[in-house]
């Protein structure tokens, strides 16, 4: 099963750090993805640039509109996220909790939810319409 | 080594991970003392044995050497993550190369089963936690199905079995089967577990059986894996008890999804095999010297086995087998099913009298097959106000959708 990740970081803590102890806990990061990768568990991820970057676009009113980002000034900040492929919830939990990015927030796990019956309903409904 | 071909490797693969990955898994839990680890290291070793053997040939003791080799790379996780001072918590130390025991034969990878039996269904956790380990850990279902399977939420049950793994390690639980003295309540605690899980699957609802994993059938295949590492009479007593009930399975709920009572059933649906093997080993575990519980449950179901129709039954045979059974096991609900089995025998009157007894004592007033025994005595005497009460009564307490159409149905039917 796929689990999506949502790795947060606490941007007061990290502040602390002094620049190899950041270093320290990037190699520990980059390393056990690489496990992650070579076990078979990595499907994707990536990591994310501040809030400050974000661009958010809606449909309002019959137009399109875009704006800044949300700016969630929070103490944790969405860092990365990270797709997993796992047996089941426990074992996700499992790997994330050895995940040395847990030492820089909370991370949150989400199963992801298996489309293929919806999309299976919606095509038969889209070849009915032909 | 052996010779295989290479294209056969991960289908003898596949074949040995249904086979025997539960019995690696335990065995590297004793080794590790770890269950996420020994589960990490089982996985590697079906890794490297997909890549070492097409080259290789497949070693003689195939599980010998995952076990070795899981063994080697869980040790490689534990360094490389030591590496990067980041000690996990509760894998801080590595574990002795030379542990003892480490390639036993047979019996040594059995009793590792048992271990972890036992240690998943220890006292100090409770039953619901115990039972949704001993699922994952020793039967291998995945936390989603073991969730459907008990109704509850993936994310619940997940928390369920990471506190019940904390709790091991921090308690020390040890991995062990218990001695002599401890054996006779840590076996209770195990079979309470079986139980709790074989009735999880037996009194589900039908609608949902389609996508879950069958849970009784999960308790059967536990209790004969139990049997076989100890051949105990109150472990015999409980497969017993589970194959009967599971006999009549079939017969128990109409082709609409209602609730068929033991006496109307159609008793031409029994599975007569598994009858046949429960009343055996029924049979087998009433002679012994220790007859327990499970036992006379198991008893009580084979007398109602035997019955070719309901009126047919041996209920004074089933009477004195409550009795024996509310003197080893006192209960409300056994003092109930013996007042049931005494209208059976002596007339509705003589049932009321101690269903009324035992209601007036409190105990029992929340549980709705109390009020539904009532209910269905007064109905019998024609006392058709007082019955309509105490359905009425049921009704408000029970829970599970085709025990409450059926009182439904017989609400409908007495109101006419």
């Amino acid at each position: 099963m796929k689990y999506i990740c949502f790795g947060y970081l606490d941007v007061q803590q990290w502040a602390t750090l002094s620049q190899s102890e950041q270093h320290d806990r990037f190699d520990a990061c980059f390393t056990y993805d690489e496990g992650l990768k070579k076990d078979g568990h990595w499907v994707g991820g990536e990591g994310l640039q501040g809030p400050d970057t974000a661009v958010m676009v809606r449909y309002k009113e019959g137009k399109v509109s875009v704006t800044d980002g949300p700016y969630a000034e929070t103490k944790e900040l969405l860092g990365g996220l990270l797709i997993l492929e796992a047996r089941d919830l426990n074992h996700a939990i499992h790997l994330i909790s050895n995940h040395p990015g847990l030492k820089m927030g909370p991370w949150e796990i989400r199963p992801a939810a298996d489309l293929t019956p919806m999309i299976r309903e919606s095509e038969q409904r889209r070849a009915a319409l032909k | 080594m052996a010779a295989t071909a290479p294209g056969g490797i991960p289908d003898l693969l596949d074949a040995l991970f249904r086979s025997e990955s539960r019995r690696i898994l335990a065995t590297l839990i004793r080794l590790l003392g770890d269950f996420d680890l020994a589960e990490d290291g089982m996985h590697d070793a079906f890794t490297a044995a997909l890549e070492s053997w097409p080259r290789d040939g497949v070693p003689r003791n195939p599980r010998a050497w995952l076990v070795s080799t899981g063994r080697f790379k869980a040790i490689d996780r534990l360094r490389r993550s030591a590496r990067f001072k980041t000690p996990l918590e509760g894998l801080a130390e590595i574990p002795d190369e030379e542990a003892p025991g480490f390639m036993e034969g047979q019996e040594g990878i059995e009793d590792d089963r048992l271990r972890l039996i036992f240690t998943c269904c220890h006292p100090a956790l409770s039953p619901e936690a115990s039972a949704a380990l001993t699922l994952r850990e020793v039967c291998g279902l995945t936390t989603e199905a073991i969730a459907r399977a008990f109704l509850t939420a993936p994310s619940t049950l997940a928390q369920r079995i990471v506190r019940a793994k904390s709790k091991i390690r921090d308690a020390g639980i040890p991995y062990e089967v218990p001695g002599r003295e401890e054996l006779p309540d840590r076996l209770d605690a195990v079979l309470k577990v079986v139980y709790l899980v074989f009735n999880e699957g037996y009194s589900a609802s039908s609608g949902a059986a389609l996508t879950r994993p069958d849970l009784s059938g999960e308790a059967v295949r536990l209790g004969r894996l139990l049997l076989e590492l100890l051949p105990d009479p109150e472990v015999r007593g409980l497969l017993a008890l589970m194959l009967l009930q599971e006999s009549r399975r079939a017969a128990r709920t109409s082709p609409a999804g209602d609730l068929v009572l033991l006496e109307d059933q159609d008793r031409s649906l029994w599975d007569r095999a598994l009858m046949a093997e429960g009343k055996a080993l029924a049979e087998r575990a009433l002679a012994s010297r220790r007859v327990g519980p499970y036992t006379l449950q198991a008893a009580i179901a084979a007398v109602h086995a035997e019955a070719v129709q309901g009126s047919a039954t041996d209920w004074t045979r089933i009477i004195g087998l409550y009795t024996l059974l509310l003197r080893i096991a006192p209960s409300p609900v056994v003092e109930l099913n013996r007042a049931v089995a005494v209208a059976m025998r002596d007339g509705p009157r003589a049932g009321l009298d101690l269903i009324d007894a035992l209601l007036g004592r409190r105990e029992l007033a929340e549980y709705h097959l109390a009020h539904s025994a009532r209910a269905d005595l007064c109905r019998r005497l024609g006392r058709t106000g007082e019955a309509i009460d105490s359905y009425r009564q049921a009704l408000g307490l029970a829970r599970q959708e085709p025990e409450r159409r059926f009182l439904e149905r017989r609400l409908v039917e007495l109101q006419k």
